[in-house]
This record gives C-alpha cells, structure tokens and sequence, in this order.
C-alpha cells in the first residue's frame, strides 16, 4: 500500500516456489513457507542438534496437519526407538502406522555381516523406498542419515553414484525429502552429502558460550527461494522444535492512537496520551529498590481490570513471593491469575542462554496471546552487550507486530546521566520512566520522570512519589534551590510556604488597613478645606458688594456735588 | 549403468535342484544335515543378477553339491520382501539356514569372498 515508503527488502516478492510447510513454528517463516516442495533438503549438523527431531517433525507435522503421508527411513535409530523419542513430542507414531499414514523403515547396517563379492548397486534400497512411498502414498520423505552407508559398504564410488541417482530419484518423484547430515570437518557433512543436494541445505548448530548452550539455526542455501539467511537460535522442549525468526525486517508494525493505562493516576496525567500507547515499549528503570516492579505489577493489574490478559517474565522472583510483595502495597494480583487473565513465567536468568529465553518467551506469547506484557528485569540477562540488545530487539519485535504493550524493568546505577548500556536501550523504547533516589537531608526519598515518551506530550516534572498501602502515588511538586524537595523537606517546604502565604495575608491586610486610615485622614483635611475655601469665597463676595455701593456712593455725591455748584454760579 | 537395462519380466520365484516335498523335508533338518537355504535378491533382469545367478550355481554345485536351495527374489515383483530381509544392495545372496544369517553382496564373481561369506572357507572347500 504504501509504495513511496522504503523499507527492508520483500522477501516474499520473488516468484513463488511450491513449498511445503513443515509446520515447525517460526521456521516457514523465515523461509517463506517451508521446504521446497517435491525436492529434497539437506538438514546438517552436529551430533545432538536435533537433525533427527527437525526432520520427524517435518515429517509427522506433514501427516496430521497437512495430510501427507510419510515415510521415515532410518539408518541409524530403530523404528521402535524413534517411536519412542517422538512419542513424548505426543505424536501417535503406531496410531499413524496403523493408519497407513506413516512407514518407518530401519535400514541396518552391519557391515560384519555384509562380504562383497563382485559388483553390486542400491537398487535394493530404491525398491524399498519406492515400496514405502507406493504402499501410501507418501508425499514427505525423511532419511536420517543416508551417510551410515558409508559405514556399510567399501565401494565408495558405487555409494557415491548411488545417492547421487537416490537423490534424483526422489525429485523424480516428487515427494518433499529431508535428508540428515552429520557434520564433518570443513564440510558440512561427512561425506559430502551436500555435493548432492543442491536445492535447499539447512545447518543446526549446538554452541556452548559462557557455560549456556544455545541453538542455532541457519538456512545456507535455498535455491529458487529468498530466506532469511540470518543465524536464528530455535528451541527443543516439550513442544517440539521452535525456530525464532526475527518477525519483520521492516519496522512497519502497525501503531495504535489508543492509551493504556500506567495504572499509577498521577502518572497517566504525565502522558499527553494518558498512559502509554498500546503496542508501544516501555523501559522502566532505576536503582535497586525504586520500585520498578511495584510500577510494573500496578500495570499488569490495570490491564487485568480492563480484562485484557498481561503475561508477567519474572526472573528475580517466584510467582508467590511477587505476588505477596506487591499485594503490601495493595495491588492484588491473585484474582487476575486464578481467572486466567495473568500469567507467570519465572526463570532463573542463567538457566538458559539469551537465545533460549527468548524462544521460550515467544513460544509463551504464542500460547498465551497477551494484551501486555511484564519483562522484569532486563537487566537480569548477562551477555555481551551486542547479544543482548540483538535479543531484546527481537523480543520487541515480536511484541510490536502483535500490538502488545511491553514494559520492561532494568535495574541501572544511581546516577543521574543513563549507563552506556541504556543508551542502547533507548532506541529499542517508545517510553522511558526513571526512577531514582533523591537523597538529602539524611533521607532516601523516591522520585520518578518521564525521559522519554515518543509521539505525545509529556511532563517535564521529577515527581516524588510514595509507596502507600494503596499503591504508588504520587506527590506534589515542590522545587527549591537545589532541585526537587522530597521527604521531610518537601515537608518543611510546604509548612514554610504555608507561614509565609499567611505571613502575606496579614500583611496585605495590614496594608490595607492603613491605607484606609491614611485615606480617612486625607478626606478630612479635604473637607476642611473646602470649607476654608467657602469661607474666603463668601468675604470676597462681601467685599465686593461693599466696593459697590461705595462706587455708587460717590457717583450720586459727584451728582449732587455738581448740581449743587451749578445752582451756585 | 545397468540399471536402464533393468526390466520388468515375469515374476519369478525359481527352485532350483530339489522338488518341493524335499525342499520341505530338509529345511526341516538343515542344521544337523548342513543344508543350505540360499535366497538369491536381484532388482530385474539385469547383467549384474543373471550374472550372480550363474555364479551362485556354479558355487553351489561345486561346494554344496546335493545340499542346498535356491530362491531368487525379483525385488521389483515383491518389492515388499526387501525391507524385511534388510536388502539394500541388489544383487545379496542371503543364508537363511543355517544359522547364523550372512549376506554377500555383488555378481559373486569373486568366488573366494562368496565362500568366506558363506562359512564355507574354512570346513568345505576343497
């Protein structure tokens, strides 16, 4: 759909080769659907690398899921001991034999028994591979491992040319062949298998790093087909065989708007979003005893109550022993895993290697198909570093393409700048939460800030917060000088802030106070004043009319003055 | 190689030498008589079968004169018969009695290994 954006190579875009699924979990997908069908796979390695339970898997997963007889031929294991060993796979191998689904033949070879003679060729063993593959139809072959003829005949010329022709016979045929293969020195079989099986060749490996054992898995040669040609560790246990591929090489999971819910209220609020983004992964980390895992079951039991199911990877502690602990801060997980909604995997960090662990966990995650999921610690992994972030990768992967939430606990140092390792976390995290210590004034207070939260607003805030018996919560902020105030402090912060506001209330009224006295005394001598100023008004007023009549005075006397000496002369 | 030469014949199961109620008769007392139950295997008609066929005879008859039987297997006819008698090379000849089972395998040109490989170096040979 989205054409102009580049991603890693299709792998699926080359033009489709019939394939044949071995319904071997993780292993048809990396090779796009299987074996090739109707051509005939080497399967080398090691002794006990599991070449024989890969190929009886191929086999057995072909009859009953697939519908398509088989017929085994083993050279080296009895028929009834190869019952045997697949049985606690819980295949029905008589059940299938009886049902005309399954042959197995043993080929024994006992060479003290076999004089030669003059010429010979196999056509012995066509005729009975045909017969087996006629007497039901068969459609998969197994032969686990042709090269014990080597052991059996000394015409190695004759055996050379014979499987060459065994091998272009089953083409011939049709049929979807497994071979097995021992490992030789500087070959990939010892004797050469792989000259004659130019179609598809696969290498298990058994490498022991550290005291741990791992697995591996590698797809050398594929012809007609693209496949991932990465190492990929698989997993043998009760389940069979299970192949780890990384899911995607694109980074097109498809993202989700919607929130969940950290499960912690003060710190939903802290996200733009409300809560972490669903399918998005969230790194928690801090010193020992920050509470990484009480912030990580406060998650696990709000995804609970929302009913969505949360798988909990415990490597530090037993199911019990968490549960106890973190019910003390009243988060009560018990209910969510006697209904089915929540569920532990505990082991011990060193019991597998990395590569195990992850198998495991992604088998888990098949089954469990979780709406979140709880790694807590990362941490508790030890390995060069390089391993462990390719693991946690593809952990991240496989929980990205399935939309789950994932928050992850890590145990890091006390310092304020995040450890070199963490640095390589980081790319892997949408989210990041530290917890840390803030110590001062001889206490230890806890505090947490987002550091990272990608695509939403977040708080910028360290918040103190304290572990109740109602769970986490968080403070409100107080800063001072020297950062964030916590404990007593914050404490005595507030009790200061609370004088000096009252401190500020009086004074305002007092201010207040004053002005209205001041304003009274001002209004008052206003008054007087004004009074004054009347007063001068009405003497001028009086004045005036007094300056008046005195003018008219004198004009009447002007009058009477000049009348009076005109009647004088 | 030969194996284009290979044909689908008739079936053929062939006893050689003895009638059935004697075949029968010293199968019954093979160990203590010595008898020989040879059951030849081959693929066809090809040069490497009819070869060891004549080479079988002609050991027999020189070693085993009057004691012993043969069977001769086409495997494409019974094809099932190979995964029970543990056939893989074609042409083997197989001792069936007396005991314990050998198998030779080849043409039988190499008279001396096909008496090795019947026990009959060191008692029988001439």
């Amino acid at each position: 759909m989205d054409r102009n954006v580049t991603t890693a190579p299709d792998l699926g875009a080359a033009k489709p080769l019939p394939k044949a699924p071995t319904g071997i979990a993780g292993f048809d997908d990396l090779t796009l659907g299987g074996l090739p069908r109707g051509r005939p796979t080497l399967v080398c390695g090691g002794a006990g690398c599991g070449k024989t339970l890969f190929a009886m898997t191929f086999l057995l997963n072909g009859i009953q899921r697939f519908d398509e007889a088989g017929v085994l031929m083993s050279f080296e294991e009895a028929a009834e001991d190869l019952a045997a060993n697949v049985a606690s796979l819980s295949y029905d191998v008589a059940g299938l034999i009886a049902e005309k689904r399954l042959v197995i033949d043993h080929v024994r070879i006992e060479r003290s028994e076999i004089e030669e003679a003059g010429e010979y060729d196999l056509e012995g063993l066509f005729v009975r591979l045909g017969h087996a593959i006629d007497s039901i139809g068969a459609r998969r072959v197994v032969l686990d491992t042709p090269e014990a003829l080597f052991a059996g005949f000394s015409d190695e010329g004759v055996l050379r040319a014979e499987l060459r022709r065994l091998f272009g016979w089953l083409k011939d045929r049709g049929v979807t062949a497994v071979i097995t293969g021992e490992r030789g020195a500087g070959q990939l079989t010892r004797h050469g298998l792989e000259e004659y099986v130019s179609d598809c060749v696969i290498l298990l490996d058994n490498r022991v790093h550290d005291q741990v054992t791992t697995r591996r898995l590698r797809v050398i040669k594929y012809r007609g087909s693209a496949h991932g040609t990465n190492e990929y560790p698989f997993l043998i246990d009760e389940g069979g065989i299970s192949v780890l591929p990384i899911t995607s090489a694109g980074l097109n999971h498809k993202t989700y708007n919607e929130a969940v819910s950290t499960g912690v209220t003060g710190l939903d609020t802290m996200f733009g979003a409300g809560g972490y983004y669903r399918g998005s992964s969230v790194l928690i980390s801090g010193g020992s005893g920050n509470g990484k895992t009480i912030l990580a079951a406060h998650f696990a039991e709000a995804m609970c109550q929302r009913g969505s199911r949360c798988l909990y990877f415990g490597f530090e502690e037993g199911p019990d022993q968490l549960i106890r602990n973190v019910r003390s801060v009243g988060i009560d997980l018990s209910p969510h895993l006697s209904a089915g909604l929540l569920r532990f995997e505990t082991a011990r960090p060193s019991f597998y290697g990395l590569e195990m662990h992850l198998a495991r966990m992604h088998r888990d995650i098949e089954q469990f198909a979780p709406g979140a999921v709880v790694v807590d610690p990362i941490s508790a992994f030890r390995g060069p570093e390089v391993e462990v972030h390719a693991t946690l990768l593809r952990m991240i992967d496989i929980l990205k393409t399935r939309g789950i939430t994932a928050v992850f606990t890590n145990l890091c140092g006390e310092e304020h700048q995040p450890s070199h390792g963490e640095h390589g976390l980081s790319s892997l995290m949408d989210t990041w939460i530290s917890l840390r210590t803030i110590e001062a004034d001889g206490e230890r207070n806890r505090a947490l800030y987002v550091l990272k939260s990608r695509g939403m607003a977040h708080s910028n805030q360290i918040r103190e917060f304290v572990l109740t018996a109602e769970g986490m919560c968080l403070r409100e902020i107080y800063t001072g000088p020297g950062g964030v105030l916590t404990g007593s402090a914050r404490v005595a912060q507030a009790t200061r802030e609370q004088a000096e506001a009252a401190a500020r209330v009086r004074d305002a009224a007092r201010r207040r106070r004053q002005f209205e006295t001041q304003k009274n005394a001002l209004e008052r001598q206003i008054a007087d004043l004004q009074a004054a100023l009347e007063k001068e008004a009405e003497e001028l007023a009086a004045f005036s009319a007094e300056a008046e009549e005195h003018e008219a005075g004198l004009a009447r006397d002007q009058v009477t003055m000049s009348a009076s000496r005109r009647s004088a002369e | 190689m030969t194996d284009n030469k290979r044909q689908h014949s008739k079936p053929y199961l062939v006893i050689t030498h003895e009638d059935a109620a004697q075949n029968q008769q010293q199968e019954a007392d093979a160990a203590a008589s010595e008898h020989y139950n040879l059951r030849l295997y081959v693929a066809g008609q090809t040069a490497k079968s009819a070869a060891a066929i004549v080479n079988l005879r002609r050991i027999c008859e020189e070693h085993l004169a009057g004691r012993f039987t043969i069977e001769v297997v086409d495997l494409l006819v019974h094809p099932q018969l190979a995964a029970g008698d543990q056939i893989l090379a074609v042409p083997t000849l197989v001792r069936r009695l007396p005991p314990p089972l050998k198998r030779v395998i080849g043409s039988l040109a190499d008279t001396e290994r096909v008496l090795v490989g019947l026990d009959l170096r060191s008692g029988h040979h001439k």
